[in-house]
């Protein structure tokens, strides 16, 4: 494997706090230097990086793929297309798939399925209950020693309180933390909006905030009864930042993380009944967005993850309440994130972070860092080169974009796996 | 073109123009229904499709005799729907009607939104004859026509709209099309079934009959689903008729010369009392059906003319209309 020399590349690696025009030199997939004035070894690659940021390559931490049960969705292969294209390297998958995660030989399996691409890792999340049921309690410890970074049951929350306080105690044992997807089920129930003035002029059944914010309270308690560690996926109303906010300040231990949707749309992008905007959670009135860019900004959230949910044509074509809900997220995550940038929100610095380091830490994942002796997996975009979101053009299988037409600036250019050119 | 759209899939987005368009209209249809000389030819050779996929013999057959006497070839299809079959069976309905040119298209459908995507997917004008708790255009407008027809004018009127209106398409196309037509709407009914935030679609909202009735010229009632007290949204027919069934007593708050209105089926005993809905002084229920014909006459005749202009403009069959 020959060496790589970035040359003048804004090297942004939060782990380590740094942010500097240097050059960074790849060995035998590993970073081996970086620094200013790099000497050139012999038969080195260079890369020209002036103008163009250097990050880590991004850690995806909710990804839902098809595989197994819906490939005609996503296959690994086809996730992994659209994850390099926008420098996604690490992809915690969640469990919700058909069989469920709920089997150590299935998480061994998506492991290895994810190293056969070459371009991507894939950290399975375990299934909390068996089948993803919400029943009985899955062997979270043998799938913990079988690869599984966290444990949830994907889409769909944990209702039973005697349960969850049971499977957040258990899996302390195991040091690994239960994700949640924040929604009381009950009052959730046949929704599909988000209650208030859009779903009533459109007659669409809703769901109140207050499902997200019962949940979070609910389980932030739990997690202090028991000592576990919860994570709040695609936390999306100011009420639940809020609970999540003054939680870390009592010092419980409680993380988040947030997508895309959450921060660059509310709810008018239903339209005229556009089932491509059906989420779940619901996409927010506008004051719940800007908390959540609140969130962002001072830390209360922990990372941004896709949320990729991939769906087809089909899936979608219904009326708005009987459509399938999810949108694909892998190939916009960078862009979108770093709209934040360009309009002031975020540093970059920061956008960076909240895609790389800090979801490897709420994972415990060696991950997501430039670090001198880390693995290459390394992202390299131009932060102003404009590109336009077409759902039916993106890459991998799922079209299913919320965002269709959005104007973008932040292209990535190439994407680096162990220091294997996977994209660009 | 005074209505300068292809389809008519609600009312929410419509200008009063367009409106007072379809209204004067089917004025004139009532007159010439009423003396037997209705003009038989304006929709020879259209095909009108009546598609139903839930159950509803009066709004049907309201289209059916509109289509009849316009001159239109009316086919009337029920789709039984079932929980598997979802919004499937819509899609290949539509496939279907492409294939047999259908030029008008009513479509009643348990979803909010289905007459949209229809009109998505198909060549022919849509009549949203009904969809989930969305809207349910045609009925305000012969509500309208109905209470124009007696009061002289819908503007200034103080309008009560009382009951189920959580579930209510009829109540949502009412509140857009009253509040374009300068009336005064307040909704009146239990808090459970009263939807969130809808007072800021231009209404006043109370819960009580007495404040809701007070001074009220229309008293418009709204069907109750048998199936909600199962849902926990209120608990018996007769609680519920103690406090929101329209009887004498409640009617007593409102204008003496208040006129009373059902868009149909009504549950007597539920949501009102039979002495009242049957008062030939005071409801107008049965003028509403026949409104309605008149209503569906205007907006047929209307579509089926803005169909051959567009079609002329070549205008994309995806242009939405509101």
């Amino acid at each position: 494997m020959t060496d790589i020399l970035f040359r003048l590349a804004r090297l942004i690696d939060p782990a380590s706090d740094v942010d500097i025009v240097a050059d960074l030199l790849v060995r035998d997939g590993k970073i081996l230097d970086r620094g200013t004035n790099l000497g050139k070894p012999d038969s080195a690659t260079v890369i020209d990086g002036r103008d163009l940021v250097l990050a880590p390559g991004l850690v995806d931490m909710r990804v839902g793929i098809g595989e197994p049960g819906f490939e005609y969705r996503e296959t690994i292969k086809s996730a992994g297309k659209a994850a390099v294209s926008s420098g996604i390297t690490s992809l915690a998958v969640l469990p919700d798939s058909l069989p469920a995660v709920d089997d150590p030989a299935i998480a061994r399996l998506l492991r290895a399925r994810g190293e056969e691409t070459g371009a991507i890792s894939i950290y399975p999340y375990g299934a909390l209950t068996r089948a993803c049921a919400g029943q009985e309690m899955a062997e979270l410890g043998l799938l913990r020693e079988a690869g599984a970074v966290a444990f949830t049951d994907g889409r769909k929350a944990l209702a039973d309180s005697r349960l969850m306080r049971r499977a957040l105690s258990y899996a302390r044992g195991f040091g690994a933390r239960v994700v949640q997807h924040p929604e009381d089920p009950s009052l959730a129930e046949g929704g599909s909006a988000t209650e208030g003035e859009l779903a009533t002029r459109l007659g669409l059944p809703g769901i109140p905030a207050a499902a997200e914010a019962i949940m979070v309270a609910r389980d932030i308690r739990l997690a202090q009864l028991t000592g576990g560690a919860i994570h709040f996926a695609h936390v999306s109303t100011s009420e639940a930042i809020e609970l999540i906010r003054r939680a870390k300040q009592a010092g419980i231990d409680v993380t988040c993380d947030t997508a895309p949707p959450y921060f660059d749309l509310n709810e008018q992008a239903i339209g005229d009944f556009r089932t491509y905007a059906k989420l779940s959670p619901p996409l927010r009135p506008e004051s719940d967005r800007v908390a959540i860019v609140a969130g962002l900004a001072d830390g209360t959230i922990d990372a941004i993850a896709s949320d990729h949910q991939p769906r087809d044509a089909d899936d979608k074509r219904y009326p708005f309440a009987q459509a399938s809900a999810g949108g694909a997220g892998l190939a916009t995550l960078l862009g979108v994130t770093l709209a934040q940038v360009h309009n002031g929100s975020l540093s970059l610095a920061a956008a960076i972070g909240l895609l790389t380091h800090r979801p490897a830490a709420v994972l415990g994942l060696e991950a997501g860092t430039l670090a001198i002796g880390a693995a290459a997996d390394l992202c390299l975009f131009h932060p102003q080169s404009i590109w336009k979101v077409e759902a039916g053009k993106l890459p991998g299988k799922a079209q299913n974009t919320p965002f269709d037409g959005r104007a973008l600036e932040g292209r990535v250019l190439g994407t680096w796996k162990r220091g294997q050119r996977v994209f660009g | 073109m005074s209505y300068p759209h292809r389809h008519l899939l609600a009312i929410e987005g419509l200008y009063p123009p367009a409106i007072q368009h379809l209204l004067d209209l089917a004025e004139s249809y009532v007159s010439l229904n009423r003396s037997g000389t209705t003009q038989r030819d304006l929709l020879r050779g259209r095909t009108l499709i009546n598609l139903f996929f839930e159950d509803s013999t009066r709004t049907r057959t309201s289209f059916e005799l509109a289509g009849k006497r316009l001159g239109a070839d009316v086919i009337n299809m029920s789709v039984a729907t079932s929980s598997v079959n979802k919004g499937e069976t819509l899609l290949d309905t539509a496939a279907t009607l492409n294939a047999m040119h259908c030029d008008l298209l009513v479509v009643r459908h348990g979803q909010s939104g289905a007459a949209n995507l229809l009109a998505q997917k198909v060549g022919a004008s849509v009549i949203n004859a009904g969809d989930g708790t969305h809207e349910h255009p045609t009925q305000a407008l012969l509500d309208a026509l109905t209470i124009r027809r007696r009061k002289g004018t819908l503007e200034g009127l103080q309008v009560a709209i009382c009951g189920d209106v959580l579930h209510s398409r009829v109540a949502r196309s009412n509140i857009h099309l009253l509040g374009a037509m300068g009336a005064r709407v307040r909704l009146v009914g239990p808090r459970t079934l009263i939807p969130a935030e809808i007072a800021r679609m231009g209404v006043e909202v109370t819960y009580d009959m007495r404040e809701g009735l007070a001074g009220a010229d229309i008293v418009m009632m709204l069907r109750l689903q048998r199936e909600r007290m199962a849902g926990g949204l209120i608990p018996s027919a007769r609680e519920y008729f103690r406090f929101w069934g329209l009887d004498r007593d409640k009617l007593a708050f409102a204008k003496p010369d208040a006129l009373v209105m059902h868009p149909g089926p009504m549950n007597r005993g539920v949501e009102i009392d039979s002495a009242v809905a049957d008062d030939p002084e005071r409801s107008v229920i049965a003028e509403q059906v026949e409104m309605g014909v008149a209503v569906r006459m205007a907006v047929l005749d209307t579509l089926a003319n803005n169909a051959t202009a567009f079609n002329q403009n070549a205008v994309s069959l995806n242009e939405g209309g509101a």
